[in-house]
């Protein structure tokens, strides 16, 4: 079987990226399939430390490139799921190290060894964003709910159509029910309007991801974490199947509940 | 491999070399590149050469001798690409291109009209997402929203069968009889002619609205109303 390139890109920095990358890869894997990460962000590399391999990186990426090793000797394998792999940027070079055309090679290269390839690009929209996408099948964009992000990711999906990169699926990460139902934040449904993409997932506001991030250990893995839930939804979403939006309102008030149960909306 | 870095990035074109010059000062940019020619003179032998100096700077007498070195290389200087009005009529003057095929920014698009007259419009049939630019010297109708951060620069009118969230300038070359309107006009900034208005009356239930220059010669939009 071939395996299918997602890039995960979003235009603005910090909307998180990496995090979703690693919390995808680990929901994907922990179903069985073989999943290698690719961080894209050479120069600023981060998805090593949310993995919480950053200790076993011998190989990176512009190794791979450059011919100094095997792409199997830079895959490193994850802690805890054995099919899982991360091929980790370099934090000494910077984004002129690749092209685009490397980085369709490397992908056709990892097409037979493994189900999926995740891509994780760097923010902006310049040579690292080209050669995160050049290879993809499938783009995820990702979002929060905030007007400057909105902005961000409306333009990448124009860059992406340009490129003919096929259409976008979109990721809403951050979101907060509470300040949406205050009217402090932007909607899912707002954002949605704007951009009309395809949602593929809404993840709400969580702290066990910060917590996660830290520990090295991504938060797809908990069976209680709401967060955890969304990426493990956006897994599934991503391999065909139909998976029902999560209602993120019973976050809510007690007195809401009451409400909602009474019929009042 | 060669580890060192040259100010410039070379780039194969389909009729000739484009060659890429990063931002330094001209007068230490030029040996290097000549120099750089010189040492793969079998490469450069015989090119045609496009030259992208960014927002440099060139008076007549750097392309002059810019353009006089490289012949005796066995190169000709076909084009100067520049952000620089200045360098831009300097190379016109000495008889080179200053566009290639493919313009840029890429985002810009500019349309040509050839004798249509003056009630040529450009229909689009799509939303325009933020860093579209649409350049268009007769009316504009988009089908689809002009979302935050897209910009339309019409010479005549601009209709927009959708939201309008973006900047639309309309009457660009000061037609203040130009108007803009669109089924939700909400705009982060509207121009007529050379009137600028940043916060037209918003709605909170979206109608159709026409935007126009009034009496006083104020920008000001009204609900549209069948009649």
């Amino acid at each position: 079987m071939s395996a299918k390139i997602v890039t995960v890109t979003s235009g603005k920095g910090g909307v998180g990226k990496t995090t979703a990358v690693a919390n995808i890869a680990v929901a994907l894997a922990s179903k069985g399939a073989r999943v290698c990460c690719i961080d894209g962000d050479i120069g600023l590399r981060n998805l090593d430390v949310v993995m919480g391999l950053e200790n076993r990186i011998v190989y990176d990426l512009v190794d791979v490139i450059e011919g100094r090793c095997r792409l199997r000797q830079a895959m490193i394998r994850d802690k805890r799921l054995p099919e899982l792999y991360l091929i980790p940027a370099a934090q000494t070079r910077d984004k002129s190290a690749v092209s685009p055309s490397d980085m369709v090679r490397l992908a056709d290269e990892l097409r037979n060894e493994v189900d999926w390839v995740l891509i994780d690009s760097p923010a902006g929209i310049e040579r690292g964003f080209r050669y995160a996408i050049a290879a993809a099948d499938q783009v995820l964009v990702i979002t929060n709910p905030e007007v400057s992000a909105v902005r961000d990711a409306d333009r990448v999906i124009g860059l992406l159509e340009a490129e003919e990169k096929g259409p976008a699926a979109l990721i809403i990460n951050r979101l907060n029910p509470s300040m949406v139902k205050n009217h402090d934040m932007l909607s899912a449904e707002d954002v949605i309007d704007l951009l009309a993409v395809r949602l593929i997932g809404i993840v709400p506001e969580d702290e066990t991801v910060i917590v996660g991030t830290n520990r090295g250990a991504p938060i797809a893995l908990e069976v209680k974490s709401q967060a955890g839930q969304a990426f493990r939804n956006i897994a599934q979403r991503l391999q065909g199947q139909d998976v029902p939006f999560m209602d993120l309102d019973s976050q809510g008030s007690l007195w809401a509940r009451f409400q909602r149960i009474a019929g009042r909306k | 491999m060669d580890e060192r870095t040259f100010p410039f990035q070379i780039k194969g074109l389909r009729d000739g070399l484009l060659i890429t010059v990063e931002d330094g000062k001209w007068p230490a940019l030029e040996p290097a590149l000549l120099e750089q020619i010189h040492a793969q003179q079998a490469f450069f032998q015989g090119a045609r050469i496009v030259l992208d100096v960014g927002s440099q700077i060139l008076r007549v007498n750097d392309l002059v001798a810019l353009r006089d070195r490289l012949s005796e290389q066995g190169v000709s200087l076909w084009a100067v690409l520049s952000e620089s009005p200045t360098t831009e009529k300097t190379a016109q003057l000495l008889g080179l291109a200053t566009r290639i095929s493919k313009p840029r920014p890429e985002e810009t698009r500019q349309f040509a009209v050839d004798d249509l007259g003056d009630e040529t419009a450009l229909f689009l049939s799509k939303t325009l997402r933020s860093g579209t630019r649409i350049e268009f010297p007769g009316h504009v109708v988009v089908f689809g929203d002009v979302n935050p951060g897209a910009e339309i620069v019409a010479e005549g009118n601009v209709l927009v069968w959708g939201r309008v969230r973006g900047m639309i300038h309309a009457g660009a070359k000061g037609n203040t009889a130009a108007f803009i309107c669109a089924l939700d006009l909400s705009p982060t900034q509207l121009r007529i002619a050379s009137e600028v208005s940043a916060n037209l009356n918003p709605q909170s239930d979206p109608r159709p609205e026409i935007a126009s220059l009034n009496e006083d010669g104020k920008l000001q939009s009204i609900p549209w109303q069948l009649s």
